[in-house]
């Protein structure tokens, strides 16, 4: 069980991979990562999740935190690569009506009934 | 009438770094039940909440105590009982003291984990708390239901 955050930096936007699960273990590593970056006026973050394999509640309450963080300087966030899995507990929790995210593409169940 | 169920527990220190052990195990109880993909994933999320609420319990105690991980396997079910008093407990006795979640007070330690007790009841079929002795978390997913309405994406008809 680990996790890897990986951050790459494209023209201005804060680009961050992680890779592996995030649970209550390894959710204060991916904080850490994220905090670490400065907080700047405007600044904007893309979180790619597309290779996280599992994710509950404690990670959800780190994006949660991110996100406040980000618009709070007036930036923006947006969470890409979400598997149908992961799609879901955003879903759930209705964070996806509050914060910025993309599914994965070529998502096998894409179909709007 | 009682049913027959084998019986699995697993142990583990109330750790952070366990409950990704008590999810394995989860995960291959499930799938010898015979549940699918998506449910299997499901259980490793809700039985994960109910072990990471006894480990920050355990914490803010002070104490670094076990996580207990009871597993009835049901030909139709799974049921679930999470506890961190770190005592081996008596199942079928366990069931009887759970009640509904709203019947905790506001004390609780489960209130602070809202999210993960409200992912907890989203995944299963029933969930049960109770805090006697120790967090008591009482679970069940049936084989074959569908989950709880307003939550599934239509499935498209063929």
């Amino acid at each position: 069980m680990n996790l890897q955050v990986q951050q790459i930096d494209k023209d201005l936007v804060h680009n961050f991979k992680v890779i592996g699960e995030i649970d209550i273990y390894t959710a204060p590593k991916l904080k850490e990562h994220l905090a670490s970056l400065e907080h700047a006026e405007g600044m904007e973050v893309e979180l790619d999740l597309s290779e996280v394999n599992y994710m509950d509640s404690t990670g959800l309450g780190v994006f949660v935190g991110f996100y406040k963080e980000v618009t709070a300087h007036n930036g923006s966030l947006v969470i890409t690569g979400l598997n149908q899995r992961l799609y879901r507990l955003f879903e759930i929790t209705g964070l996806n009506e509050i914060m910025k995210i993309e599914q994965a593409e070529g998502g096998e169940d894409d179909a709007s009934v | 009438m009682m049913q027959a169920f084998d019986y699995v527990e697993v142990k583990v220190p109330a750790k952070p770094q366990y409950v990704g052990v008590a999810r394995l195990a989860i995960s291959g109880l499930a799938s010898r039940v015979g549940f699918t993909y998506d449910e299997i994933e499901d259980l490793k999320i809700a039985a994960s909440e109910a072990v990471t609420n006894a480990v920050q319990h355990a914490y803010s105690d002070g104490k670094v105590g076990e996580v207990i991980l009871g597993c009835a396997i049901y030909e139709d079910r799974l049921e679930i009982v999470v506890t961190d008093h770190g005592q081996s407990f008596d199942f079928e006795e366990t069931k009887k003291k759970v009640g509904p979640y709203q019947d905790w007070n506001d004390e609780s330690p489960l209130r602070e984990g809202g999210l993960g007790l409200y992912l907890m009841e989203t995944l299963m079929d029933e969930v049960k708390v109770d805090h006697g002795e120790g967090v008591i978390v009482f679970m069940t997913k049936y084989l074959g239901r569908e989950r709880g309405e307003g939550h599934v994406k239509p499935t498209v008809f063929s």
